[in-house]
């Protein structure tokens, strides 16, 4: 496997003149509003899913206040119950599960593919729209009172005795749904009909082969949280029993059908987040990266396999224990084609000339903590262990392990390698590199406690514990607010570098790909002409050569 | 050899599409007609596959009860007027030929005719909304409708009116929900009577039509299972 | 560079753009498809009046997936349609299956616990 030096990439000193890019093509609020191209939507997916964020990191920050001390003393316990629901609804539905695939799979796929824009642009932006419209029914439960069902609103709670505001935070995740579901079905079609020429399955970079993968996982899976939602919505409305013991009905179908989609959905989070992983990798490597159809076919697999494993949520509420057996051997199996993108990755790794800039530090972490993640799934995944840690700490530490420790680091990791090529600008590396640091060491500290205090039986979902539970509290709340330091950090850096920041060349990093071949930011249409792909993916030699045969000096 | 270009000078892409003659039709990020009909038509499919689990969704959950209830589901199918949802039936598959027959005419490019279909299958659909809307009426007014408002026993057994009252929320959910559908596509109807009756399609052109009639198509693939399901237990 | 000729790739793997559109299908084909539908129904409704017991659920459904197929095929043209739409259609009623057998595993089991 050949590598080549930095002294390849050919770097395009930055122009003294502005050139015309997607930035400043058009002017004024409406060009934004009602734009359909999928950069400009890119953005403003950003925008919105940067103060979700914020809004969801705020309450995870007033749970760890309470949660210094034993006693529920700064919340009652109604207020914390609203304060864990509205983190897990506004980070899994207005931040996870948008964030990669609409801000990068939205801003690059086009562009890796060769193509113009998405297939449909105006479904696009109505996506947007729809997105935001069910983040405003966000909003407003936030303002009007809240709800306190937990993000999973099981039944007959959710549907009888809660006086929350459950209907209308149901019908916002209802609603923001179809705009997953229009991202989705745009990805599907330009990947298999927009490609451009020379541009084979086995010349895709691996970013559109997991962005693929969650596509598909996307339509299959959304639709039943959609229909499981109306059932919700039309018990709660009419007072029937479809969910409720009390009229007849089973919660536990109610769980089945709601952990459905909910299972996948956490692959939804996560492929993506691979997806940016293997980009950074064979980037910072600069080398193909190693495996290409295990890692490729390995995000199918995933794909697939996701929509198998559901009932591990279900272990203790009631389901046949044949059942329960079957399902545990499925999630086994799960983890096996991401330990295989794991293995790849760090193949790779091996004996290239790895160079640590920031996005290359937050692939590191996303690669051991998605690890422990992973492999504290399985512990969970085993029917015994899960009898004893369900709904303890250990759940709560496990998941955030994988979608903080392991989406999140790769969302920064993203962020920070598209960003000259998003805005033209280079971020400062001495503090990219600072934040990353704080947010490896605040994450560690928050969540590794964590287990621990699962382990040992503090329930999740709790404002009071007992006291011999309170050290390990504290170091999490301790480390919660290094981590939020080291988010912080980003977007005010990030901010900065739009005015201030050093002007980007076409390709900073020397990387592989067609969103490298042009300016950064890119002209309005992507290219000014289709490219014509001769070679494969990652394959440095081919692709600088070609880089520097059309280089315009 | 490669041809990945770097950006020029802003004069060439301001220049005009170098098509001889361009379909007006044609959106300017596809290449040609070709693809764009191919984007459509596989977009419109991947909407009906998840329209397919969506309603899959509520049919599991309708086989499940009607697994533990099987005296309930039998007494509130007897509830409805298996005639009535056969006639429907008949009338919605019907109009799913109209809407065939549409294609088939815009396709090669019988404007009137093609209109005429689109009509028709919008009448046919409309006839349909129409009947449930009766079989709605009479339902409440038996105080069928679940919820607060359910009075009606059942005469026989008692026991069995807390499952009856669960399969009428399925039926008015899963018959509501396939309304719904059945009114946006009347809705689209019209939108596309407009354009077929302005001449917009023809051999290379077709495709909204074609899709329009995947999603109708669809709505009644829903109702060929929900007839037996809901009226024929 | 190389020129570019507008509107014909000459790379087919990429994508299959062609400017003829699928072809057309007789005008009798949906008459006759419209019979069989026709003929199905009733076929429906006289079954459902005859107790076949257990059976008649899955006769029904039985009856209701030919009509469906036969929707799909000449109603949806699935049947000229390229070989991606037929693994989309396949793969969306797989995935229900998924849906429904393993949900059903867990209730057709329950009975089973011994406790």
């Amino acid at each position: 496997m050949t590598s080549t030096t930095i002294d390849d990439a050919p770097f395009i000193e930055p122009s003294t003149r502005e050139r015309r890019n997607y930035l400043n093509d058009e002017y004024g609020v409406l060009s934004w509003l009602l734009t359909k191209d999928h950069k400009r939507i890119a953005v403003l997916y950003l925008f919105s899913v940067t103060v979700f964020f914020i809004v969801g990191g705020i309450f995870a920050f007033l749970m760890r206040l309470e949660l210094l001390t034993p006693e529920g003393d700064m919340f009652t316990s109604d207020t914390y119950n609203k304060l864990f629901t509205l983190h897990g609804v506004v980070m899994i539905f207005f931040f996870l599960i948008p964030a990669i695939p609409a801000v990068m799979g939205n801003f690059i796929l086009p562009i890796m593919l060769g193509a113009k824009d998405l297939a449909f642009p105006k479904l696009n932006l109505l996506s947007w729209y729809i997105y935001m419209i069910g983040g405003i029914f966000g909003i407003v439960v936030i303002i009007t009172g809240g709800v306190d069902t937990g993000w999973t609103f099981y039944t007959p709670y959710s549907t009888q005795y809660s006086n929350t505001k459950v209907f209308a935070t149901t019908l916002g995740a209802f609603i923001t749904g179809f705009s997953s579901i229009l991202t989705g079905l745009n990805f599907l079609v330009t990947i298999h009909r927009m490609r451009a020429p020379g541009l084979t399955w086995y010349r895709l970079p691996l970013f559109v082969w997991s962005m693929y993968g969650t596509s598909v996982i996307i339509m299959l899976a959304t639709p039943v949280l959609a229909i499981t939602l109306v059932m919700l919505m039309v018990e709660r409305v009419l007072q029937v029993g479809i969910f409720d013991p009390a009229l007849g009905g089973d919660p536990v179908l109610y769980q089945h059908m709601f952990w459905f989609y909910s299972h996948p959905a956490v692959y939804i989070m996560v492929l993506p987040a691979m997806a940016v992983i293997s980009e950074c990798v064979a980037a910072f490597t600069r080398k193909r990266v190693f495996g290409y159809k295990f890692v490729a076919f390995s995000s199918l697999a995933i794909a697939f396999l996701s929509f198998l494993v559901w009932a591990h949520h279900l272990f203790v509420a009631g389901i046949s224990v044949y059942s329960a057996m079957i399902f545990s051997f499925l999630s086994m199996l799960v983890a096996v084609p991401s330990a295989i993108k794991v293995f790849n990755w760090t193949a790779t790794m091996y004996k290239a000339s790895v160079s640590w800039q920031t996005p290359m530090l937050y692939v590191m972490g996303f690669i051991g903590l998605f690890t422990i993640g992973g492999v504290t799934g399985l512990f969970l995944a085993a029917l015994g262990v899960d009898v004893h840690v369900h709904d303890s700490y250990f759940v709560v530490a496990h998941f955030h392990y994988v979608m903080v420790g392991g989406t999140i680091m790769a969302y920064m990791a993203g962020i920070h390698y598209w960003w000259p090529k998003i805005t033209g600008r280079m971020y400062s590396e001495w503090w990219g590199r600072l934040s990353a640091l704080l947010v490896f060491v605040g994450f560690n500290l928050t969540f590794f406690p964590q287990f621990l205090v699962g382990y040992v039986g503090m329930p999740r979902r709790y404002h009071a514990y007992a006291p011999e539970f309170q050290v390990l509290n504290v170091l999490s709340t301790a480390g919660a607010t290094v981590l939020a330091a080291g988010y912080l950090l980003p977007m005010l850096y990030l901010a900065w570098s739009l005015k201030f920041g050093r002007k980007a060349g076409t390709n900073p990093w020397g990387a592989a790909g067609l969103e490298w071949a042009t300016t950064s930011p890119p002209p309005k249409e992507n290219f000014h002409e289709t490219p014509v792909v001769t070679w494969d993916a990652y394959d440095y030699p081919a692709f600088l050569k070609a880089m520097r045969e059309t280089q315009n000096v | 050899m490669s041809d990945a270009t770097l950006s020029h000078s802003a004069e060439h892409a301001a220049e005009p599409h170098g098509h001889a003659h361009h379909h007006p039709f044609l959106q300017h990020h596809f290449e040609d007609m070709g693809q764009q009909h191919e984007a459509s038509t596989l977009g419109m499919w991947f909407f009906v596959a998840q329209e397919i689990l969506f309603f899959g969704g509520i049919f599991c959950a309708y086989f499940i009860y009607r697994e533990m209830y099987p005296a309930a589901w039998s007494a509130g199918s007897k509830l409805q007027h298996w005639q009535i949802g056969a006639v429907n039936t008949v009338v919605l598959i019907g109009s799913s030929l109209t809407m065939a027959l549409a294609v088939w005419g815009a396709q090669g490019a019988r404007r009137k005719f093609t209109t005429l279909m689109l009509v028709l299958t919008l009448l046919l659909g409309g006839i349909f909304v129409g009947v449930k809307a009766y079989e709605y009426a009479e339902h409440i007014h038996h105080g069928q409708f679940p919820g607060a408002m359910f009075t009606y026993v059942h005469a026989a057994d008692p026991s069995l009116t807390r499952g009856i009252e669960l399969f009428m929320t399925f039926y008015f959910t899963m018959t509501g929900l396939h309304a719904l559908h059945m009114v946006i596509g009347a809705g689209l109807l019209l939108y596309f009577i407009r354009r077929a009756w302005r001449g917009d399609f023809g051999h290379e052109y077709y495709s909204p039509i074609e899709i329009m009639g995947l999603y109708w198509h669809f709505v009644d693939i829903v109702w060929i299972f929900l007839f037996p399901l809901l009226y024929l237990v | 560079m190389a020129t570019q000729e507008h509107g014909h790739q000459p790379d087919h793997e990429t994508y299959t753009g062609h400017a003829a559109p699928p072809h057309q299908a007789p005008l009798a084909m949906y008459f006759a498809v419209f019979g069989a539908l026709m003929i199905l129904t009733v076929l429906t409704v006289w079954v459902s009046r005859i107790d076949l017991g257990a059976l008649n659920t899955g006769v029904a459904m039985a009856i209701a997936v030919v009509k469906a197929l036969v929707v799909i095929l000449w109603f949806m043209h699935v049947i000229h349609s390229p070989r991606l739409t037929w693994i989309v259609v396949i793969c969306s009623f797989l995935w229900l299956g998924v849906l429904f057998v393993l949900t059903f595993s867990d209730y057709l089991t329950r009975a089973w616990n011994m406790y």
